[in-house]
């Protein structure tokens, strides 16, 4: 293949990519490197490299609307950075050290993981949330634009949020990806946070997260700009074009196929890393 | 607008133009030297199956903008990468001020604390 050839079919892959990772709210990036590594036969460090730029663009791209609008909280987002740069430089470290195989195995191990996250219902939200001495000191309470006007929210779960969003940080690391599904998790489960003000939040980090990790893999010689460029640029028109679209479609059986997309990506994954093929 | 009063508001409002400008100008560079590179080496083999890791020029920051100003495609590219990195760090070293205006020094040491892990990460291995 030329180069002329692939650079076409990448960013159309990552046009793609970043449509349904913005009807869905998964975010590209989870498809990114399966379809790299799989379908194009890109060494998975090359992949992961590629992807994490393309989260660093479409969280800010996407992330600058949200913050105008009032939905992210930039006193969670930027105490709760704290954990996810941490991890994510230990996870960029990490993927360093890890054989490649076992890459391919964590990470068809996280997609099963993120469709089975995406599919589970969301339980009635509990908005009598009593305050917690530890937010309360730490000034995470906030408000957000509601059907009814501004809505106060209390936060809870500050230590647990604060590990799991550790651990959110070490996958983006070591994989290449937003890891938004943990991230949004921490938020929304563990510390009670309201769910829009949880996604616009995690999506106000991911760039952070990405750019921690970003030095690292720069330096080892992960990102290579031939390959980059029609990734980030792809993912980049798909997920502004999904975010134009979204207000007109019904996600509901797109998530599903999108779901379905990403088991089948992460049995392929575990099954090539198990047999040494990546 | 007569807003005299430092707000999270008004902070968030131009965090979000910061974030905006940010990613359009590594998309106007990366695309600029997209078109260099598709047109010097577009006919050429590609070779990403096999991870030899980038020639060390393209692996430093000054590296890649010495490329650039050389008019070096890749170096372009790369340039614009490191733009699109250098946007998030900007907007967390743009609260450590936003916060210093509200006098929440709490949230100053915060984001302190996330741009020296961030400057720690972008400048590590950069012998």
């Amino acid at each position: 293949m030329t180069v002329l050839e692939f650079t076409a079919l990448v960013s159309l892959g990552s046009m793609i990519a970043g449509l349904i990772g913005a009807l869905t709210g998964l975010g590209g990036g989870v498809v990114l490197v399966p379809l790299l590594t799989i379908f194009f036969h890109v060494d998975i460090r090359y992949a992961i490299g590629a992807s994490l730029v393309s989260v660093i663009a479409t969280s800010s791209g996407a992330a600058a609307a949200y913050v105008r609008e009032g939905f992210s909280n930039i006193r969670i987002g930027m105490f709760l950075e704290i954990a996810t740069t941490l991890g994510a430089l230990s996870g960029a470290f990490l993927a360093t050290m890890v054989p490649v195989h076992a890459l391919a195995f964590i990470f068809g191990v996280v997609l099963l993981y993120s469709a089975w996250l995406s599919r589970k219902p969301r339980p009635p939200e509990d908005r009598a949330v009593a305050p917690d001495m530890l937010a309360s000191k730490l000034r995470l309470h906030g408000s957000f634009p509601d059907t009814t006007g501004m809505r106060e929210y209390n936060v809870r779960g500050v230590p647990a949020g604060f590990s799991l969003m550790f651990g959110a940080g070490a996958l983006s690391g070591l994989l290449g990806i937003g890891s938004g599904a943990v991230k949004v998790l921490a938020m929304d489960q563990a510390m009670k946070i309201p769910f829009k003000v949880s996604t616009t939040t995690s999506n106000f980090m991911i760039g952070v997260t990405a750019a921690a990790s970003a030095g690292v893999y720069l330096h080892r010689g992960y990102i290579d700009p031939g390959l980059s460029m029609p990734v980030m640029l792809g993912v980049l028109l798909g997920s502004l074009l999904g975010a134009r679209l979204l207000v007109k479609t019904k996600t509901k059986w797109l998530r599903l196929v999108f779901s379905g997309v990403i088991v089948l990506l992460g049995l392929q994954m575990i099954f090539n890393g198990i047999a040494g093929r990546i | 607008m007569f807003e005299t009063r430092w707000t999270d508001q008004r902070m968030e409002n131009i965090v979000g133009g910061l974030l905006r400008t940010g990613v359009s100008s590594a998309a106007i560079v990366v695309l600029g030297g997209g078109v260099l590179f598709l047109i010097r080496h577009g006919l050429t083999a590609v070779q990403y199956g096999v991870f030899h890791g980038e020639p060390a020029p393209l692996k430093s920051m000054h590296g890649a903008i010495a490329l650039a100003f050389s008019g070096h495609a890749q170096g372009i590219i790369q340039t614009g990468l490191l733009l699109l990195i250098a946007t998030p760090v900007a907007r967390v070293a743009f609260c450590i001020w936003g916060f210093a205006r509200e006098r929440d020094y709490l949230y100053v040491c915060f984001s302190a604390l996330v741009l020296a892990i961030l400057v720690f990460s972008l400048l590590s291995g950069s012998h």
